[in-house]
């Protein structure tokens, strides 16, 4: 059978047999959280509240004005200890609220109350700010506010509602979980962000290596009478990066530069609804998210749903530990693709952490890398159709303007530059350089 | 053969005399008493573009940071116009968490650059401090920096222009440029408290305020933020607030003894 897909991309080692029949389970609360005032894309929120005050579950502990930004909310109840710069996944510090769990902390039951509201009823406005006020991102990693994406301009028509069920990361299994475990919650949320962008489409994106997914969401879908399109997609990397996914599922292509609007389409991935589902159902915050934690480092791994703030080092004891006799292990937020490697384990799990992957250091191999050979594979495998090669020397070099040039700044960092060069060259790694460089460069020619 | 090559010498004669760019011969002069290294911290493309610059009078004569008085003397006198004074700028690193104080908790085995690895962290513990790859020895010009034994940058006293190359290099901002005559700083950039910072590096600014209290002029040095900040024009720069320090990250006098020529007699004779 000839399923759907998008041109070039790669064929990795997907490891999910590791976590992929296991059902969700719920972390234990932590006895302290941490929680950063920037886990989004945007502008970070300032706190809410003071070193001292007492705080419930899901009360909002930061905001901002800005329009491109997402609140945050208390995971648990009990005392703020501090607020300060605190140690974050994705480098450096990030200020943070720091809090200590109340000794008779009980989890709140949110669905207690049953649905709040009829979704088929809301109006546009009401979906979005409700998304808004429970500070939901886009869950895949990239965190990006959904209540901005949710908003397309007035003068855009989005015909098309398509969720992202791809998890083309190996060793990711979170998403694959959820629409195991929950399709109705997932197509409630599906509805609600039809509504929301005004869209008479939904299409569900799906890789042929979650059978049992497709059927969940296939019967959830049947028993709803909800005529969503669920899209079988031949399984490849990086099939889940916004662009491949509707090329892949719509046979759309969106411009260089452009957002997914330009298309008429509005992408978001399946934790981001079911969030959005509760956040409509059950005025419930985003406050935990399910999170994968596998590897060959990791003793038992497993699926857990995780309260936003708990360090890694708690979630990695819950697992069993670290295995021993190792040596040195990466410890990796998100996926061995795309994921950034941690230097300590005080980290906490953000609404983007979506894996916690542990490797042990001699699964990769620390080669020299060597000379280009002019093969071309990379570019036979890039998603974006770039010159990975090219791109790299000038990241090396840091020659900003030719990068820019050479539309280096389109390169979403899938990394599969890296994963197929023969030579083993740091391809990736230096257009992450480059492109860092060019955003500073940038800025200082806007400032002088 | 010969007719040809004299065809092409006549060609090239008359070529030299009718094509000629005629060119300011007071910018060969400029360009002459620049340092000529290219180094752009002047914000031209070069050192010819300078001098071209300076010759139409849209740059002042001053206009080399990386020079130092002898230069600008020089230009002045190719051009024929007055000299002016000139402070001297220097770099220096506020940070001295090499390998030996600050804890390291990780391996970084990413692209050996501080850029890339910023990005994770870096190997040291401290946040704040030198990742020490090295990107500002790798972007000076004028071979006035290297890398100690301890792991962290040397800016040689003797040899820094000021130019800046190494201060935009650093992905921390832990290099500032200050006029020569400023002679007391604190060598740290972590802003954490006390006790954490004390965790991360043996010589980080742990907030004590001893130095604060030890500066003859209230306001002379503040603590923001969990460090000790020098207030230049309110602080008589002298030895009193350091003999405090407990972690010796306030020093006065340090940075003029690293000549070049002392840095390389301390090296061990391994790697010198």
């Amino acid at each position: 059978m000839n399923l759907k897909t998008f041109k070039r991309g790669i064929h990795p080692a997907y490891h999910k047999e590791l976590s992929a029949s296991l059902p969700v389970e719920r972390a234990a609360v932590p006895k302290q959280v941490v929680i950063p005032l920037r886990q989004h894309i945007g502008a970070p929120c300032e706190p809410l509240v003071k070193r001292g005050d007492l705080v419930e579950e899901g009360q909002i502990i930061g905001d901002a004005k800005s329009f491109v930004t997402a609140p945050v909310h208390s995971s648990v109840a009990g005392k703020v200890k501090s607020i300060g710069p605190m140690p974050f996944s994705g480098g450096g510090k990030v200020n943070s609220v720091v809090i200590d769990t109340a000794e008779d902390f009980l989890p709140k039951d949110w669905t207690a109350g049953g649905e709040a509201v009829d979704i088929d009823s809301l109006t546009p406005e009401a979906v979005r700010s409700a998304v808004r006020a429970a500070g939901i991102i886009g869950m895949g990693g990239a965190a990006f506010p959904t209540s901005v994406k949710i908003s397309p301009p007035k003068d855009v028509p989005v015909d098309t509602v398509l969720i992202n069920g791809c998890e083309c990361e190996p060793y990711l299994s979170a998403d694959h979980r959820k629409m195991v475990e929950s399709p109705v919650d997932l197509l409630k949320g599906v509805k609600a962000i039809m509504r929301s962008v005004g869209a008479t489409r939904a299409v569900i994106g799906v890789e042929d290596n979650k059978r049992d997914a497709i059927d969940a969401v296939k019967n959830a879908a049947a028993s709803m009478n909800f005529a969503v399109e669920i899209v079988e997609l031949e399984t490849k990397y990086p099939q889940g990066a916004e662009k491949m996914l509707i090329k892949a599922a719509l046979d759309r292509t969106v411009p260089v530069g452009k957002l997914p609007f330009e298309v008429g389409v509005v992408v978001n991935n399946v934790g981001t609804a079911i969030a959005i589902y509760q956040a409509l159902a059950y005025k419930k915050p985003l406050i935990e998210r399910v999170v994968t934690i596998s590897g060959n480092g990791i003793t038992t791994p497993k699926n857990l749903k995780i309260r936003i703030g708990t360090p890694f080092a708690d979630i990695i004891e819950q697992c069993g530990g670290l295995k021993s006799g190792l040596g040195e292990m990466l410890i990796i937020n998100g996926g061995p693709m795309m994921g950034i490697t941690q230097s300590t384990l005080d980290v906490p799990v953000t609404k983007g952490t979506s894996g916690i992957t542990c490797l042990a250091a001699t699964t990769i191999k620390p080669t020299k890398y060597d000379h280009c050979i002019r093969c071309a594979s990379c570019i036979d495998v890039c998603p974006m159709g770039l010159m990975p090669l090219k791109l790299g020397d000038m990241g090396r070099m840091s020659l900003i303007e030719k990068f820019n040039e050479w539309a280096g700044l389109s390169c979403m960092e899938c990394g599969c530059c890296s994963f197929v060069c023969p030579s083993k060259r740091p391809l990736v790694q230096w257009i992450r350089l480059a492109k860092i460089r060019a955003r500073e460069a940038a800025e200082l020619a806007k400032a002088s | 053969m010969g007719g040809l090559g004299l065809t092409f010498a006549g060609f090239l004669a008359i070529a030299d005399k009718k094509l000629r760019v005629v060119e300011d011969p007071t910018v060969e002069k400029v360009l002459d008493a620049l340092p000529g290294t290219n180094c752009g911290a002047c914000g031209y493309a070069g050192c010819h573009q300078l001098a071209e610059k300076m010759v139409g009078r849209e740059a002042p004569v001053d206009a080399c940071p990386a020079g130092g008085q002898e230069v600008v003397d020089a230009v002045a006198a190719a051009l024929g116009v007055e000299s002016v004074k000139t402070a001297r700028q220097l770099a220096v690193l506020h940070c001295r968490g090499g390998n030996a104080e600050a804890v390291r908790r990780a391996t970084y085995r990413g692209e050996p650059t501080c850029t890339a690895a910023n990005m994770t962290g870096g190997e040291k513990s401290c946040l704040y401090g030198c990742l020490g790859l090295g990107e500002c020895v790798a972007a000076c010009a004028f071979g006035a920096m290297d890398m100690d034994e301890n792991g962290l940058p040397v800016i040689f006293y003797d040899k820094c222009v000021g130019c800046g190359a190494c201060v935009t290099a650093c992905p921390r901002n832990l290099i500032e440029l200050h006029p020569e005559e400023q002679k007391l700083f604190v060598y740290c950039k972590n802003h954490d408290k006390g006790p954490l910072a004390k965790k991360d590096c043996t010589a980080a600014c742990i907030g004590c305020t001893l130095c604060v209290r030890g500066c003859e002029v209230k306001g002379g040095i503040t603590m923001q933020n969990n460090l000790a900040v020098i207030d230049y024009e309110l602080c008589p720069q002298d030895e009193t607030p350091t003999v405090k320090c407990p972690t010796k990250c306030i020093l006065f006098d340090d940075e003029q003894k690293m000549t070049k020529e002392y840095f390389y007699s301390t090296l061990s004779k391994k790697t010198g």
